[in-house]
């Protein structure tokens, strides 16, 4: 099976030509041909915004929940049956607006999740309105005079909350991004990939082309487990100075290891001694 | 007998509810049939608590209005609660703590004991007052001291033995105490009696056991009155029951955490009170479009906003029903006591399974927080059904199939089928898709639950009482208590009590309510919310309401006033 044929439904790609969600999508599919997920080991959850969409097209098991609830359900999942491989795909509006506080809270708890961020720095599935990562002076429906707020960070924001593994990848490097969804779901703990996902009809100011010229890669020399190091990398944006790769990794238990291993069915219970205490 | 009330009342942190559950336990191991119900404010020290326990020798459901012994441990107290005594009733107090009695009623007997100092004589601090007064009550209602020494042993198990000791020896000169001063004032209420033994349970205690007992998995809890006591329950249980137990970030992760994991294959439940269930809704809604079971206990207290955190109501039945974009079944459960709380935790589990759809359990603060005696609680028989679960992998599995009693084969993750469960409307296989005669097929599909809902499972309305009386008197949940207690008093009137709101047994109900000549319906809110579901579902209006949105449950004694007045 090749990753082009992978996982293929019936349904039509609805994305626009161009669209970065394109990228995500055949990284991700050639990770999972390469890695062995299958519907015996593996879920998705995916939020609301034009990346949900993404399960329509991959014929794995998931769930597509609410506009920024995908971490909850992702880690109930996890929880319920950490044997599985769990992929949260969730838009910057979805998990830094609607669904920050599990993002902060799930990040604090290190659970054994894999995060792919696709941020494309405006709400696109509602036809392009300001979002959480859109720049300063952005302008868009909601912001016409331009976004009148600095944006928010994702990765800063998850290692402060405790992340333990933060990467950020554009979403036109396919090797690159399939790499990292690979090592994602090998740290045991709570990962986050940022994917800078070019949005073409609503974004003219993230393109390809700026993410092109405005990224670089950390090399070989750059140590992600130097936390120090790692905080001022992670607050590097702008002009030439993007940095992609794995930016941060630390050890730490992750949520799900102390937790009760729960059986296939539900245990039929004796309540017997318990009862004695309400005598 | 007649039902006996015992209160006991002091300042906010001062052991007084824990006071009132030893006293609890103390009649039910004498033989007795309990129930207390306890009042506080909503916070930690300085306020004003009061509770109160009521004995009888049959079954007792509610709180009294009138007070037979009051146990004052400050003068707020008796500022608050001299006007419940009635001649021949007792206050007892510590002059120390309670220096003016001047309100106290003609008949009533006065007994004072030096709790603080006798407490402190037994090498303890005031704090072991309570354990004096304890011991005084003990010898005044004739009961055995040995039944409170074991219930100080259990209390103190984790202490120190100088502790229990101390204790003990403040109960024991309680004991004496009144004995000495007081020999022709004991009554032999808690004299022991023969009786089958049953637990004294609060209703948040029910719905945790009813839980366990079901095979609950995953539970996830946002501490909020009435149903933190739900978490405090289960938490520690965890390592011996093998479930996870989690207190997430607030309400919204409560419920899509619950529904990760039953989507996983697990059996979940949230808990909650009306506010953090407003926060739920987006996830009530998900539940029922995924089509993904889930247990929903939800504990009703007064007000909107923050409202009265610490008092109890029965206005969330309409948000229930209702609550929630569109439209989508969900199964809406009222019990009435602890008895039945466990009873329809343990099914709503079944339900929940057999229907893929959410299932809520209606408590209010009432039933979550009062201790009941509760007299059949099966420790091990229960069948766990699951309803159409897929283990096994299918060729062309469909998570959605069109299936004429509107259920479809479940399979869980992991299972190599491949499953796509879909908040946006899907097709039968899971996928997005928006066509109209999708939508209606799928709208029907899940709606059709209902009915077949009600065709397997909805039982008939139970009526307590004579069947041929005159008068009918009608409710929902736990407005069960006070009605039970009333109508012995009121030898011409039955009762119907509600335990299923949707489905909602219509049919059943409409001949019970044609054979009455007067039907009264009696609810814990303003606007008499059943009296409109009723009407809307039968076509029969009830003329004559008795309601009451005060923030406290009803008396049985206000009940017999409305109808015989």
């Amino acid at each position: 099976m090749d990753s082009l044929t992978a996982f293929a439904t019936d349904n039509p790609c609805t994305w626009c030509p161009g669209c970065g969600n394109f990228g995500i999508w055949l990284a991700f599919k050639e990770a999972a041909v390469r890695q062995g997920w299958n519907n015996f080991n593996t879920v998705m959850v995916a939020g609301i915004g034009c990346h949900g969409h993404l399960l329509n097209f991959l014929g794995l098991t998931a769930f597509e929940g609410l506009h920024g609830r995908p971490i909850p359900v992702a880690a109930g999942i996890k929880m319920a049956n950490p044997k599985l491989n769990v992929f949260v795909f969730t838009g910057d509006g979805d998990c830094l607006g609607e669904g920050g506080n599990h993002f902060i809270h799930a990040a604090r708890r290190n659970h054994n999740l894999t995060v792919i961020l696709h941020d494309n720095a405006v709400y696109a599935l509602t036809t392009g309105q300001t979002s959480p990562r859109s720049p300063r002076g952005f302008k868009s429906k909601s912001t016409p005079e331009g976004n009148p707020a600095d944006p928010l960070h994702p990765l800063p924001l998850a290692w402060a909350a405790g992340a333990t593994w933060l990467a950020r990848a554009y979403a036109g490097d396919l090797p690159a991004l399939t790499e990292l969804i690979i090592q994602a779901n090998q740290h045991p703990g709570f990962a986050v990939i940022q994917v800078l996902q070019p949005c073409v009809a609503f974004n003219h100011v993230y393109t390809h082309e700026f993410f092109q010229k405005n990224t670089y890669l950390v090399g070989p020399n750059y140590d992600p487990t130097d936390a120090a190091a790692a905080w001022h990398k992670l607050q590097e944006w702008g002009e030439q100075k993007i940095p992609l790769g794995l930016l941060f990794a630390a050890k730490k238990p992750a949520y799900e290891d102390p937790l009760p291993r729960l059986t296939k069915n539900p245990p039929h219970r004796n309540l017997t001694p318990l009862l004695r205490r309400y005598r | 007998m007649s039902p006996f009330t015992f209160k006991i009342g002091g300042a906010a942190g001062f052991g007084i509810m824990s006071t009132g559950l030893t006293f609890s336990k103390l009649a039910a191991r004498s033989g007795y049939q309990v129930f207390d119900y306890a009042e506080y404010p909503s916070l930690i020290r300085g306020g004003h608590n009061v509770m109160q326990t009521t004995v009888a020798d049959k079954s007792v459901n509610s709180p009294r209005r009138s007070t037979n012994l009051l146990v004052a441990l400050n003068q707020e107290t008796v500022a608050r609660h001299y006007h419940e005594l009635t001649p021949g009733a007792t206050l007892l107090y510590d002059k120390e703590l309670v220096t003016n009695v001047a309100d106290v009623p003609n008949g009533v007997h006065l007994i004072a004991v030096p709790l603080q100092h006798l407490a402190k004589a037994a090498g303890g601090t005031i704090l072991m007052r309570n354990t004096v007064a304890l011991g005084a009550s003990v010898a005044l209602l004739g009961g055995k001291l040995t039944l409170l020494v074991d219930l100080i042993n259990e209390e103190f198990a984790a202490k120190s033995p100088e502790i229990k000791q101390k204790n003990q020896t403040a109960a024991l000169a309680g004991y004496d105490y009144l004995r000495a001063n007081y020999p022709n004032n004991i009554t032999p209420i808690l004299a022991p009696r023969r009786a089958p033994r049953s637990w004294v349970i609060t209703g948040n205690e029910a719905a945790g056991l009813g839980a366990l007992s079901a095979g609950m998995q995953f539970a996830a809890i946002y501490p909020m009155t009435p149903t933190s006591n739900i978490l405090h329950f289960l938490a520690p249980l965890q390592p011996e029951f093998n479930f996870i137990c989690q207190q997430p970030e607030d309400e919204i992760a409560a419920i899509n955490l619950a529904i990760g994991a039953s989507f996983a294959g697990a059996r979940a439940m949230v808990a909650t009170a009306g506010g953090g269930f407003s926060l739920m809704v987006e996830g009530y809604g998900l539940a029922g479009m995924t089509e993904t079971p889930l247990v929903i206990i939800e504990g009703m207290r007064p007000g909107p906003a923050t409202g009265l955190p610490t008092w109890t109501g029965q206005a969330d039945l309409r948000f229930l029903l209702h609550a929630h974009q569109d439209e989508f079944p969900r199964l809406v459960l009222a019990p009435g006591d602890p008895q039945e709380t466990f009873n329809l935790t343990r099914q709503a589990f079944n339900l929940a399974e057999i229907y893929q759809t959410p299932v809520v359990i209606l408590l209010d603060k009432y039933l979550c927080e009062s201790h009941w005696s509760a007299p059949d609680l099966p420790a091990e028989k229960f069948k766990i059904e699951r309803g159409k679960l897929i283990t096994r992998q299918l060729k062309n599995y469909r998570r959605y199939a069109l299936s004429a009693e509107g259920i479809s084969p479940r399979a869980l993750p992991g299972s190599g089928n491949h499953i796509l469960a879909n908040s946006d409307e899907h097709n039968e296989a899971g996928y997005s898709e928006e066509s109209a005669e999708n939508r209606q097929q799928q709208m029907e599909k899940r709606m059709k639950k209902l009915v077949t809902c009600a065709n397997n499972h909805l039982p008939s309305p139970r009526r307590y009482g004579p069947p041929e009386a005159s008068t009918t008197i009608i409710s929902w949940g736990s407005t069960k208590g006070p009605i039970l207690d009333a109508l012995p008093s009121l030898p011409d009137v039955n009762f119907i009590h509600l335990t299923w709101l949707n489905p909602f047994p219509a049919a059943a109900l409409r001949p019970m309510l044609k054979s009455s000549q007067r039907v009264i319906n009696i609810e814990n809110n303003y606007s008499g919310q059943l009296q409109g579901l009723i009407a809307e579902t039968t076509g029969i209006s009830l003329k004559e309401n008795l309601l009451k949105y005060d923030g406290r449950p009803f008396y049985p004694e206000e009940i017999i006033e409305f109808l015989t007045a």
